[in-house]
């Protein structure tokens, strides 16, 4: 039979069934891999700026003992608000910091200590005299906040300190200035052997150094060759001009291989002096900033050591002892802070102040309401989105006041009203363009119109306002039309039937009916607005402004600006505050969304 | 009176007028049982009222604000002493800003000039006069239109046609408004732009090589033409819209495909809104999220393997980028793949096709256009997306199609010529209007080809 030569179509599709099934496999795993990453960036966001910044909601305050001292706050006593407002408020906060430390006493060690404060810690103590004027002559326990810095050391714990109890009898030698501990065993083995491990790493990373540098050399020296040999091939092809401009490049790569032996030189002196130090058994090691900071805690003090060898340490008190007893097993112990004081904005000597205010319960975490009402702020602890978000309201409220009339008239018309003319035609070609043109350029149409041409504020909400109208009209112009084109004729019908007239049977029937769908349209656009930065930035709305505005013309930043405006600010503690502004501003979104979500359920109509 | 007040007691006024109109009309026939003897209800006298009041009041308001400061500057620099008004029009737009920031009450850096001084004063008080002027003028026209419309209330008036005309003409006006928005950024970039074109060639910004705007902050300056060939910034915008497709295309495609054909109804109904959550985060959240975290992380990963990433890289902000147009890929293609009719799906299973057969070979020939045209909008949001690539790319023009160094874009010079202090004559800032000009140009075409495409594809399934 030929069934016996020629294979039958289902021997051939058998045969291809496996791959092909398990082609079907691969491409639906494609499929769900690409929703999944898809999910998982929404995830990753969201993670990265809650972790990041759920933590600026709280700030730390250090509890001081405020002396109100009438000859300095009120010194002629008549509680004038203009003398009150002058006086020095910053030097009474700093006295009281002082008090809790007496024994610092050096100019340089006073402004250390007063780096623990806030600039605007003064200030807080101001507004509360002016509240209260009865507090002047009175002493007041005050909650102020601290500096970023210090905040910082609290909340990201990236300065970890580990404890290593101290085993064996430990004696300082005194209670201040330089001590030394002394030990009858030799338990600062340990630390002997992690300094010279530290010693011995930095040895290895200088050598990695010195190969790049000879690297380096080699490839001058294979450059000042050829340049060699180009100089020989002009001066004799006799080109005098380039034979003299390749001599001074030749010079440049002399003078700058003359610096590289010089710095691998050092480097090498460097290596060799670190590997003697790591690998000289016992004996005394200096600490220096770039190795890490070890503290000895005793009989209530804090000594920081600068030398350590088998039997002790020398170094300096940073927080002073109540004696110079003997402490036994248990009682004194050694704090590691393994990142080098040198990689550290806060120093060994804040620290252990620090602690010690700690300790006493004077340093508190507290809720920040700073943070939602004040503007914003060179500082990271005293900036706040108060007045962006009071900007952002003024800026929506204008965009809101034009757009959604405006917008709901051109959906009626353009529905309703409009002939099939070339007019009509145009309106609509240039209401679908103008929803995909780049919102820049709209930012580029309110400076040359509204501020150049009529001469508006600059980072005026009225100004931003009026540009984000322009940008969400075709946004809510849509979202109208579709709303108005979903009312069945029938209704129409029926109202021009009992003898109203065209726009009585729109205003009174089909508008009403299609409110939910242009409600929704209108506040999707009002969230997109409300997001909106790029063209803000083009009309000047980010100027650096501290107070905060306080109408439709007043210079003013607004919140997705001011998130722009933090982010490109050098200081960390800034990172917890841009990203806790983006929790807000999502918040603000999810709701505008979620009431939009919610008013398409109610009161969706199926016809 | 403040503009905001002034609105306020504006409207309090139409609605005072209203009544009015209203209680006028059943006046005039006597009594509320004779109403049927008016042409139209008495609501519609009412509004005819608070229209002759309200509207004009609301254009003189608006054309007063509109060209008072500009009015009221000139007047000023009039005024002032000829060898001041003689300076270059930088300087006296410098004295310009003196005299209101006087005027504003802001302290100056320097010693005020007892000229500049009382030439903030006459501004000042011209401010006044005019607000006041503005207030009596915009109250009065109220007043007269409700006066007027007073006398012309009688049983026989055709109010509601009257009313009915007049606002259909304002929803012709507000419907005009996208035009006029159209013709006004034509306008305001083409002007800007033409005066650039006049010092810079327009061949040199098209097809110049090197650009470097920085450089002609002073006139007396080594090579102060500075140089504007936006080669760069368009091959730049380029590499990171293809960057940007490159992980929006795919990840959007397959998702809307998986989404449509093979998930279960459950799966796409959580699954669709998350995904589309994407698209209502604010790019200045996408901007800091790129330079934040994702810049570092390519840093950190090519430096584990040996590759020199810039920390300002077209990758990260591409990426970024691409992760923000996901939600447009994919909701456009869900669009385009619901399209085809489902005759055609059965056809293919019926042939023994597997779905990812039919897919490939059924559905997306027959989506193509549509899925074409959707990919070419999101190229435009992509070329027209400005926060993300000012917060995580650079801004040094190199001429690269490596995605490990760093590149500027069109959006990203916009910004920071324009942003900032800045002085309105110079290229410089020019510049920026002839980069608008190109954006603007290159992304209508985009949409007017994407739109085409889109719609012929729909009519070809209705």
């Amino acid at each position: 039979m030929s069934s016996a030569q020629k294979p039958r179509t289902i021997d051939i599709v058998e045969r291809t069934l496996r791959k092909r099934y398990s082609a079907e496999k691969r491409f639906e795993l494609y499929g769900l891999a690409a929703v999944i990453s898809g999910l998982g960036f929404v995830a990753l966001l969201f993670i990265s700026i809650v972790a990041n910044g759920h933590t600026a909601f709280y700030q730390s305050f250090v509890k001081l003992d405020i002396d109100f001292k009438a000859e300095l706050i009120d010194p002629q006593g008549k509680r004038d608000p203009a003398d009150l407002a002058k006086a020095d408020y910053d030097a009474l906060v700093k006295e009281a910091l002082r008090s809790q430390f007496p024994q610092v006493s050096s100019r340089q060690d006073k402004r250390e200590l007063n780096k623990i404060l806030s600039s605007g810690a003064g200030h807080r103590v101001r507004q509360r005299v002016r509240e209260d004027t009865g507090l002047i002559g009175t002493q007041r326990s005050l909650w102020l906040p601290v500096d970023d810095e210090i905040d910082l050391f609290f909340k990201d714990g990236s300065t970890a300190i580990d404890t290593i109890p101290g085993e064996g009898i430990a004696s300082p030698t005194g209670v201040e200035g330089e001590v030394q501990v002394l030990l009858t065993t030799n338990s600062f083995n340990a630390v002997l052997n992690e300094v010279k491990e530290s010693l011995l790493r930095k040895a290895l990373l200088a050598e990695k150094g010195i190969g790049d540098l000879e690297m380096n050399l080699q490839r001058i020296e294979r450059e000042i060759a050829a340049l060699d040999r180009q100089l020989a091939k002009e001066k004799a092809a006799g080109n005098e001009g380039i034979a003299a401009g390749l001599d001074t490049a030749k010079l440049n790569l002399l003078a700058e291989r003359k610096g590289l032996v010089e710095e691998a030189a050092a480097k090498t002196q460097e290596a060799a002096d670190l590997r003697k130090r790591a690998e000289a058994p016992g004996g005394d090691e200096t600490l220096s900033a770039d190795l890490p900071s070890y503290l000895v805690r005793i009989n209530g003090g804090l000594v920081k050591a600068s030398s350590v060898n088998n039997s002790g340490i020398g170094g300096k008190v940073l927080l002073p002892l109540s004696s110079a007893t003997e402490a036994g097993k248990g009682d004194w112990e050694i704090l590691r802070l393994a990142v080098p004081e040198g990689d550290r904005r806060v120093k060994d000597q804040l620290i252990a102040w620090i602690t010690k205010l700690q300790a006493e319960g004077r340093i508190e975490k507290g809720f920040n309401s700073n943070f939602f009402t004040s503007g914003d702020s060179r500082e990271p602890e005293l900036a706040g989105i108060g007045g962006a978000v009071l900007g952002s309201l003024y800026t929506l409220l204008v965009t809101l006041a034009l757009s959604f009339p405006i917008g709901v008239a051109a959906a009626v018309y353009m529905e309703e009203f409009a002939p099939k003319n070339k007019w009509t035609d145009l309106i609509e070609v240039n209401i679908n363009n103008l929803a995909a043109v780049p919102s820049i350029v709209f930012g580029l149409l309110g400076l040359a119109v509204f501020i150049n041409f009529f001469g508006m504020p600059r980072s005026a909400p009225v100004v931003g306002g009026l540009v984000l109208t322009l940008m969400t009209l075709p946004t809510i112009i849509i979202a109208g039309r579709s709303a108005l084109k979903s009312v069945p004729p029938s209704i129409r019908e029926a109202a021009l039937g009992v003898g109203a007239s065209h726009l009585q049977a729109v205003t009174h029937h089909v508008l009403p009916l299609a409110m939910p769908g242009i409600l929704t349209g209108a506040i999707i656009g009002m969230a997109r607005a409300l997001g909106e930065t790029a063209p803000l930035l083009m009309i000047g709305m980010v100027a650096f402004i501290v107070d905060l505005p306080g109408g439709f013309t007043d210079p003013a930043s607004v919140l997705p600006v001011q998130i722009y405006l933090w982010v490109d600010s050098p200081e960390r503690a800034f990172v917890e505050k841009t990203s806790a502004a983006i929790m807000v501003l999502l918040t603000f979104l999810i709701v505008m969304n979620a009431v939009a979500v919610y008013l398409r359920k109610k009161f969706e109509r199926r016809w | 009176m403040q503009p905001s007040l002034l609105i306020i007691v504006l409207l309090a006024v139409v609605a005072m007028a209203y009544h009015l109109g209203r209680h006028r009309s059943i006046a005039t026939v006597g009594g509320i049982r004779s109403v049927p003897r008016l042409h139209s209800l008495p609501s519609y006298y009412g509004a005819y009222t608070a229209l002759w009041c309200g509207l004009p009041a609301l254009l003189v308001f608006s054309l007063w604000l509109a060209f008072e400061s500009n009015i009221i500057t000139h007047l000023v620099v009039a005024d002032l002493p000829l060898e001041t008004r003689q300076l270059s029009p930088e300087r006296l737009n410098l004295v310009v800003n003196d005299i209101k920031n006087l005027a504003d009450g802001n302290i100056l850096a320097k010693e005020t000039d007892p000229g500049i001084k009382a030439a903030a004063d006459h501004y000042t008080s011209l401010e006044t006069t005019s607000s006041a002027a503005l207030s009596v003028v915009v109250l009065v026209l109220g007043i007269l239109g409700i006066l007027f419309a007073w006398r012309r209330i009688s049983p026989e008036l055709r109010a509601r046609n009257a009313v009915e005309k007049t606002v259909k003409a304002l929803l012709i006006a507000c419907s005009s408004i996208a035009i006029f928005t159209t013709i006004g950024i034509v306008l305001s970039v083409l002007f800007e732009a033409i005066r650039f074109f006049d010092i810079i060639p327009f061949i040199d910004f098209l097809f110049g090589l090197e650009w470097s705007p920085q450089m002609s902050i002073r006139a007396d300056q080594v090579g102060s033409s500075g140089a504007f060939g936006a080669v760069p910034l368009f091959t730049g915008t380029l590499l990171i819209s293809l960057i940007a497709m490159l992980v929006a295309v795919p990840v959007g495609l397959m998702s809307a495909i998986y989404l449509s054909e093979y998930a279960n109804k459950h799966f796409r109904a959580t699954a669709k809104p998350l995904l589309e959550i994407l698209a209502g985060i604010p790019t200045v959240v996408y901007g800091f999220f790129a330079a934040l975290t994702v810049a570092p992380f390519f840093r950190g990963a090519g430096e584990a393997i040996g590759l020199t990433v810039s920390s300002e890289s077209a990758l990260a902000a591409g990426v970024v980028m691409g992760i923000m147009i996901i939600p447009f890929v994919s909701s456009l293609s869900d669009d385009v793949i619901n399209a085809v009719p489902q005759s055609m799906r059965d056809g293919s299973y019926a042939l023994g096709a597997t779905k990812s057969e039919t897919v490939s070979r059924v559905i997306i020939p027959a989506a193509l256009p549509g899925i074409v045209g959707g990919i070419l909008l999101a190229v435009s949001r992509a070329i027209g997306e400005t926060m993300i690539v000012v917060m995580a790319a650079g801004l040094s023009a190199n001429l690269t199609a490596n995605p490990l160094e760093a590149v500027t874009t069109v959006t990203v010079q916009i910004v920071t010529l324009l942003v900032g202090d800045q002085e309105f004559d110079s290229p410089k800032t020019l510049a920026a209007f002839a980069l608008g000009l190109v954006l603007f140009v290159v992304t209508l075409i985009l949409n007017i080809v994407a739109l085409h495409v889109v719609r012929k594809y729909r009519e070809q399934y209705e």
